[in-house]
Order: C-alpha cells, then sequence, then structure tokens
C-alpha cells in the first residue's frame, strides 16, 4: 500500500522541502527564481513533447501559445484584482487573488488552447515541413498582434502582477509563486502522463507511426490531433501565465523563436516520446542555462553546438522514448499509473 | 494614382527580389536534400558582412575606385559565402547524410547552425551594427513622377538574371539534371554512377553564392548591418519559397515576389508594424488553402 | 470469444457497389465497377497489375471518395464519409504493404484498433473514470483473448517489427478483425510468403469465414489461394470488370486468359 503511493509521498516530500526553505529563505531569491523557471521549463518541454515527440510533428512556435497564456493571465489579473494605469482601480476585492489565481493561470491555459487551433486545423491536411513553417508563423503573428496592441504596452511590454502576489501574500503568508509553481508543474504532467498513457491516447502515438492506418482502423485522426494540440498549446498557456507572474512582467519579444528553440532543444534532448526524458531535459537545461550565464552571448554558442553533437551522436536524446520505468525496472513496483 | 501604382510595384520588385534571391537558395538544397537549410538566412547575414569587409579592404587599405571594388566584390563575395554554405554541409550535414539519420536531426541541426552564425558574429564582432561603405553613386531617375534608383534597378535586374541562370543550369545543364534526380530519388541516383556528394556541394554553391550576392545588395540598399538581420528575413524568405511551392524554383522565385508584394501593399496602407503581421497572415492563408503552395505537386499517399 | 456480428436483414447484402468510376486526373483507374456482396460469402477481386484492385478496396474503405456511384455497407450509404466512421459501419481492411505500427506493442496495435468502441472520451480518460477502467478492463481482456484466438499471445508484448513477416501479416488480419467487422477486406495477404505459409495463410482464413462470421472480400495474384477458396471471383482489368463467377468459369474465361498472358498466346 504504502509502495503504491512512494511516488505522490516522494513528490509531495520535495515539494513540502523546497516550499518551507522558501518560507525560511534559506535559499536565495535567486535560487528559488530558478527553480521556479526549471517547474516552467517542465511544463515546456512536456508540452511540446506532446506534439513533437508523442505524434511526430514539428511544431517550432510554443513560444507563442506561452505569449497568449501569459499574456491573458496577465491582464485578467491586474484587470481584475489590482489597480494600475492602464485598467483603473481593481475590480474585485484583492485579497481573493489568492483563490482566483489557479483560476487565472487556467484561463491563460484556455486562451493558449484556442490559439491551438492556429496550428491544429491546418494539421489535418499538411504534416511534416509544411505544418512547421505554420508553427513559425503562427508564433510571429501572435508576437506582432501583441506588439500592435498598444494599449497594453505594445512591445515595451506590460506589468503589475507582482502586485498580485504581495496581496496573496498580506491574506496568508506563505511564498505562493514557488507553491503554484509546484503545483502546476505537477498538475501539467500528471495530465499529459493520464492522457498518453491510455488507448485514447495512444491514438496519438498511432497517427505518429502511421497516420493512414490510423485512419482506416478507425481513429479519428482529426479529432486526436485537435485535441492533442490544444492539449500541448494550453499547457503551453499555463507555463506561460506562471512564467508571467514570476518575473512580474511580460512583453511579446521574450516569446520570440528563440525562446521556442529553446524549448525545441529541451524536448530533443530528453528524448521524443519520452515523457520523464522531458521532465529530466528541463532540470537539466534550465541548471545549464544558469552555469552557462557567465559566458553571456557565448551561451547560444555552446547550447546549440550542444545540440549538433547531441544529433550526431546520439539524436534519440537522453532517454530516446523510454520512460524511467522501462531503464529501471524495479521503480515499476512503486507506481502504476492506471 | 497609376504613378502610385507603378511606384509601388518598383518598390515591390525590388523588395521582393532579396527574399526571391533567398528563397531559390531555399529550394535548391530542399528541392535536392529535402532538407530546410534553417542556416541559410544566416549565410546570407554572413555573406552581407563578408561583402562589408571586402569592400572596406578594396576602398580603404588599397584605396581602390568604388566601381572596381564593386566589381570585385560581387565574385569574392559570392566565392566566399559559398565557401562558407559548403563547410556547413560538409561537418555538419554530410556526416547526418552519410548515417542515414533522420530528416528531422538534419533540420535540427541545421537550426542550430544558424544559431550559431548569428550569436558567433555578436560574440566576434560585437552588438554595434556596421555601416556598408557606399561603392557607387546612387542615381535616382524621376519618370513621370515614379522615382527609382540605378541601385533598385539594379537588384531587380540582379535577381532576374540570376534566375534564368538557376533556370538554365536546373533543366539544360547535366548537372542540373542530376539535381532533379536526386529530388525524385536519392538512392537510386548513386547507383546510376551520379556522384551525390558532389552534385550536393554544387547546390550549396549555388544556392549560398547567391544568398552571398543577396547580402551583396543588401548591404547596399540598406547599409546598416547587425547579426540578426538574417533571421527573420530568412523564415519569409523560406515561407514564401513553400507558398510558391518549394521544391520547383519557379515556385520560390514568385513566391519571394508574392511576399514582397504583400508587405509593401501593407505598409501602404497600414501602419508599418502590421507589416509582419499581416505579411505572415496572407501566408498561412495561402498555405491553409493550398498546403503543397501555389505550385506545389500535390502528392497523393498511396496504400 | 468473438461476438456474431449483428443481425442482417437477410437480403442486404453487406457490400454493395453500383456504378462506381474513379478518376485520378486524367485517368481512369476504375469503371462503371458493380459488385454484391451477401452476408457470408468469401469472394476474390483478381486482375493483373495497375487493373485498379486496390484502388476499389481504398474507395470501399473510405480512403478516397469516388467520383460517381455509391457505395452502401450493410445498406448503409459511405458518401463522404471519413475512413474512420466507414471502420465503424463495419469495414476492416489489411494492406498491401503491412501497415503495423511498429513501434506499440502487439497488444497496443490491437487495442487502438478498437478506437471507435472505445466507450470514453479525453475527459473520463482523465480523470480516469469508473468508466474508463471498466472500458480499459474489457478492451484488454478482448484483445488478450483475440491474441490468445490466433495464437499469438506470446507476442504481446513484442513489438511487430521483431516479428517474422509470416506472424506480421497474421497480426494484421487480427488487427481487422479486433474491430468486430462484418466485412473484411484483405488486400495480397499471401504477398511475400512462402509456400508453407501460404499453406498456413489458407488455413487461416478459412477458420476466419467459419469462426467469426464474417463475409470476406479478397484480393490476390496467388490463384491457387483464390481457387482454393473463394466462391465467388470478380475479375478487372483497367478498372473494368471483364469476368466473373466460380473459380472454375474464371479459369477457363478468354478475356482473363488474355488479360494476364496476352493475346498471342497459343
Amino acid at each position: 500500500m504504502l509502495r503504491r503511493f512512494s511516488v505522490h509521498l516522494l513528490l509531495a516530500l520535495f515539494g513540502g522541502v523546497i516550499i518551507y526553505c522558501a518560507y525560511q529563505e534559506y535559499l536565495s531569491l535567486y535560487v528559488m527564481s530558478v527553480l521556479m523557471f526549471m517547474g516552467v521549463n517542465v511544463i515546456l518541454s512536456t508540452s511540446l513533447n506532446l506534439v513533437n515527440g508523442y505524434m511526430g510533428e514539428f511544431s517550432c512556435g510554443h513560444a507563442g501559445f506561452m505569449c497568449v497564456g501569459a499574456y491573458v493571465s496577465s491582464l485578467l489579473g491586474v484587470w481584475l484584482f489590482a489597480k494600475d494605469k492602464v485598467f483603473g482601480e481593481a475590480v474585485f476585492d484583492p485579497e481573493y487573488a489568492l483563490y482566483a489565481f489557479p483560476l487565472l493561470i487556467l484561463a491563460g491555459g484556455v486562451a493558449a488552447a484556442l490559439a491551438g487551433l492556429l496550428v491544429a486545423i491546418p494539421s489535418y491536411k499538411t504534416r511534416g515541413d509544411y505544418l512547421a513553417i505554420i508553427t513559425i508563423a503562427a508564433n510571429y503573428i501572435i508576437i506582432s498582434t501583441i506588439e500592435n496592441i498598444g494599449v497594453i504596452g505594445g512591445s515595451r511590454g506590460f506589468m503589475g502582477m507582482k502586485s498580485l502576489l504581495n496581496e496573496m501574500e498580506e491574506v496568508v503568508e506563505l511564498p505562493w509563486m514557488p507553491i503554484w509553481v509546484f503545483v502546476f508543474t505537477v498538475f501539467c504532467v500528471w495530465l499529459m502522463r493520464r492522457y498518453v498513457s491510455s488507448t485514447f491516447g495512444k491514438g496519438v502515438t498511432a497517427i505518429c507511426q502511421d497516420e493512414v492506418a490510423a485512419e482506416i482502423m478507425s481513429v479519428n485522426t482529426n479529432k486526436i490531433k485537435t485535441i492533442t494540440f490544444m492539449l500541448s498549446s494550453g499547457m503551453a498557456g499555463i507555463g506561460g501565465g506562471l512564467f508571467a507572474y514570476i518575473l512580474g512582467y511580460v512583453n511579446p519579444g521574450s516569446f520570440n523563436i528563440l525562446k521556442s528553440t529553446e524549448v525545441l532543444v529541451m524536448v530533443y534532448l530528453g528524448g521524443m516520446g519520452s515523457l520523464s526524458g522531458s521532465v529530466l531535459s528541463a532540470i537539466l537545461f534550465t541548471i545549464l542555462l544558469e552555469l552557462l550565464r557567465p559566458l553571456q552571448i557565448l551561451k547560444w554558442i555552446v547550447i546549440p553546438l550542444m545540440l549538433i553533437i547531441l544529433m550526431q551522436f546520439r539524436p534519440e536524446g537522453i532517454m530516446g522514448n523510454r520512460e524511467l520505468g522501462d531503464l529501471f525496472p524495479r521503480l515499476k513496483k512503486f507506481y502504476r499509473f492506471k | 494614382m497609376l504613378e502610385s501604382i507603378i511606384q509601388n510595384v518598383i518598390n515591390a520588385l525590388q523588395w521582393g527580389s532579396f527574399y526571391a534571391l533567398i528563397a531559390l537558395g531555399y529550394t535548391l538544397v530542399y528541392g535536392v536534400l529535402t532538407l530546410i537549410n534553417f542556416a541559410h538566412g544566416d549565410v546570407f547575414m554572413v555573406g552581407a558582412y563578408i561583402a562589408f569587409f571586402v569592400a572596406t579592404f578594396f576602398l580603404t587599405a588599397l584605396g581602390l575606385p568604388g566601381w572596381v571594388a564593386l566589381a570585385l566584390c560581387i565574385p569574392l563575395t559570392m566565392i566566399l559565402t559559398s565557401m562558407v554554405g559548403v563547410t556547413l554541409e560538409r561537418i555538419a550535414y554530410r556526416p547526418l547524410r552519410n548515417k542515414g539519420a533522420h530528416r528531422l536531426y538534419v533540420v535540427i541541426t541545421a537550426l542550430m547552425c544558424g544559431l550559431i552564425l548569428e550569436h558567433a558574429n555578436l560574440a566576434i564582432l560585437g552588438a554595434s551594427r556596421k555601416a556598408f561603405p557606399p561603392l557607387i553613386d546612387v542615381v535616382v531617375y524621376d519618370v513621370g513622377g515614379v522615382t527609382f534608383t540605378n541601385l533598385k534597378i539594379a537588384v531587380i535586374v540582379t535577381a532576374f538574371l540570376v534566375f534564368f541562370f538557376l533556370h538554365w543550369v536546373v533543366t539544360k545543364t547535366r548537372v542540373g539534371m542530376a539535381m532533379r534526380a536526386i529530388s525524385y530519388d536519392k538512392f537510386a541516383v548513386p547507383l546510376m554512377g551520379i556522384p551525390l556528394d558532389q552534385i550536393i556541394v554544387v547546390t550549396f554553391v549555388l544556392g549560398s553564392g547567391f544568398a552571398g550576392l543577396a547580402g551583396l545588395m543588401f548591404a547596399m540598399s540598406y547599409p546598416v548591418l547587425e547579426p540578426y538581420m538574417g533571421a527573420l528575413i530568412g523564415w519569409k524568405a523560406f515561407i514564401a519559397a513553400v507558398v510558391g511551392g518549394i521544391g520547383d524554383i519557379r515556385g520560390a522565385f514568385l513566391g519571394g515576389f508574392l511576399l514582397g508584394a504583400v508587405e509593401i501593399m501593407v505598409v501602404a496602407f497600414f501602419p508599418s508594424t502590421f507589416r509582419d503581421l499581416i505579411a505572415f497572415t496572407v501566408l498561412l492563408a495561402i498555405l491553409t488553402w493550398k498546403p503543397t503552395g501555389l505550385f506545389g505537386i500535390a502528392k497523393t499517399t498511396k496504400i | 470469444m468473438m461476438a456474431k456480428t449483428q443481425a442482417q436483414t437477410e437480403n442486404t447484402p453487406v457490400l454493395e457497389i453500383r456504378g462506381l468510376t474513379q478518376r485520378f486526373g486524367g485517368l481512369t483507374a476504375v469503371n462503371d465497377f458493380n459488385v454484391k456482396l451477401m452476408p457470408g460469402e468469401l469472394s476474390g477481386l483478381i486482375g493483373p497489375n495497375g487493373a485498379g484492385k486496390t484502388t476499389v478496396f481504398n474507395l470501399a474503405s473510405g480512403f478516397y471518395q469516388p467520383s460517381e456511384g455509391q457505395i452502401l455497407i450493410d445498406g448503409v450509404p459511405t458518401a463522404g464519409l471519413k475512413p474512420h466512421k466507414v471502420t465503424a459501419l463495419g469495414v476492416a481492411r489489411t494492406f498491401q504493404n503491412i501497415r503495423l505500427w511498429n513501434d506499440m506493442t502487439v497488444l497496443d496495435n490491437i487495442r487502438v484498433a478498437q478506437h471507435y468502441r472505445l466507450g470514453y472520451g479525453f475527459f473520463h480518460a482523465i480523470a480516469r473514470s469508473k468508466r474508463y477502467q471498466q472500458r480499459e478492463a474489457e478492451i484488454e481482456k478482448e484483445a488478450a483473448e483475440l491474441l490468445d484466438v490466433f495464437d499469438l499471445k506470446r507476442f504481446a508484448d513484442d513489438f511487430p517489427k521483431n516479428l517474422p513477416y509470416g506472424t506480421q501479416r497474421k497480426l494484421e488480419i487480427a488487427r481487422a478483425l479486433s474491430s468486430h467487422p462484418k466485412l473484411l477486406l484483405l488486400d495480397e495477404p499471401a504477398a511475400g510468403l512462402n509456400s508453407s505459409d501460404i499453406h498456413e495463410l489458407i488455413r487461416l482464413v478459412r477458420w476466419i469465414h467459419d469462426k467469426f462470421d464474417v463475409t470476406i472480400w479478397m484480393i490476390e495474384h496467388h490463384m491457387d489461394v483464390m481457387m482454393e477458396l473463394c466462391t465467388q471471383i470478380k475479375v478487372i482489368d483497367f478498372g473494368q470488370t471483364i469476368a466473373e463467377g466460380n473459380p472454375e468459369t474464371v479459369r477457363n474465361h478468354p478475356a482473363v486468359i488474355t488479360a494476364y498472358l496476352g493475346d498471342d498466346v497459343i
């Protein structure tokens, strides 16, 4: 009995430790922010893996959906719960920000999921390189659109989210941002795991390996594609929303093709079609980015070089398409995702 | 009224020429290797910088007159830029091809090479922009209210000349025939005694060389260079090539001009910040309606 | 035990094709093709290469939309239906070149083919509701049973790409049957098999026909397989029917001989 829940317990323990450290301020603000970005990267990398790994597409515009989620949750949050230059007085009492926060992030996710239709619908008829272009175009379109909406700051960006965090901490004095990041990270990975391990979700893999056979063997490919794209971009939106609140500031420029490339690197580093691979690579990649920070520009030479070398010698990434449970079969005794 | 239309047409042709030249390079490589050479836009950027250094050298170090410098600059830029392209092919793409690696891995490698080119430039030359030295006197003509410069005409003429040259190469020469053969069946070609690697090198030479030429002309027309200049143009030129129908150089050529026309049209009616947005939306719409591009051949799946 | 297929009215053909014509650009691949398969038949479709046989199958399974003509599965027209909906009507097929999902386990290959009758959707899957758990258990049980019946149980966790060719063919047929079809389309099931595997295949098809109460329509080039198994054979060439009847009739039909061997044969 204890064995079956050991993963859940471990996770709760881990989360508890981090949050406690944050509360007691044992860890510096810097370390906390790195950990939080790690969580966001986990969400981004696993959600992109759903489309690029499990479904075998080549989506290069993931940051665009992040952007949608970031802006929607930020704008909603500031409009409803904060006083600021653009929206004026808060609509609701800022005290309630604490309870509404998950809804704000989810709203960003839903908006991003709808934006995912931009890519999902063309995917019915096109695949591969053509779809890749559509994703790139979608990314640019989203950023461009926001840059042209001057009222929310356009390319200069938008801020004000910090006040929501302050309000939340005033109601209950806990380090709320790390808590939310942790909760949503676990939620997203859990959601995706449940999706891909069901027979329904295996339709995604079937489409990847032979779409014609999938269609003829009764898989409703259009429906599965829609669900998968929307889930993927929705999660990116959740990641984006968290990203925005961690920084306290958003601008469209941070969600350009370079950001999309970062997520691509994480996915291919971890292994297409491996959820645990994406989690691992997100963690590693975040650490790597921090370690390379003193190198500044050279960072963006080292990272692509790493990926090139990876493509040459281990293109399947760290985990290939296997999960941790495949590498260490004895781990399987400790959990069963049924 | 008519003047402004003609004015816009000329501007569209000139602006589209750059896209067309770059799109041609994408299409050549895609046609032969089915590879989206994501580094191509950055090869264009490298070409512009090479042109900058060569031109500066000839002008200042050797003190040559402008037009002589230009005459020397053109072939030198093209040769040096094609060497960059071929180097990329040799060290990054060929090893993967020889391993029989999945196409996706080569595409990712290309994307990464592009990033390395951009940031190596940034690291080595710094973030400050470079000003391209004037090589020739720009003469402005005014015909019935329509203004254009000799440079603009030169750009358009160059684009068309390059297209005709490439068209001739692809359709009338043996090398071109080999390139087309490879695009149909890469595996049968070496079995027929055609040196696959050499033909691929030729493809990259042509593609990168003309990207370098485009870089030179772009630098002459818009003399401010910065490391990210190739990125956005590259993406757009690639999308233009696909909209035209990638794999067919006529498609790429037309796609480039189509994009140029769309952008000029947008700027004429909307604030310039909308340019990229509308351009991308139009391209997206065309791709949704005609997924294989305007000139592309729809491939039916056989089961 | 595989349930018998739904009761059909005695006189409704399982498959009826009327005036089917298919044009690809300037090429007419199928021209005014007609067929009626009654429940329980084991019929064959033969013809030289390029005659249009697989095109007919593609049309019947909904992969192409016909230029002209009608296709009815158990009386229901398939016009405008996407392939997965046609499969839900009761058609299943195998392919000329095996199209198994090579990086999914054999068991998963069978399970995913149940997609139209999963009985739960996205939200149930995420929530792991009672319905999900019950249906997943049922599907897994049925799949395991099917593999058992086909003597493939020991391969349940293997990947199709690691199985011998003959076994892969058998698996593809098993997968097609897993969706409880009324009509099974077999596209050159003997292709690439050696003579002992072919005997095995003949035995298998006959056994499927008896045990599963399914109408079978086969394309084949191996004449011995056709002659052994089929009660009715239709011959097409250049998209048109040139002969039909029982195996004896077809074997000696002059048009058939001409089509296969040319007309300057003594």
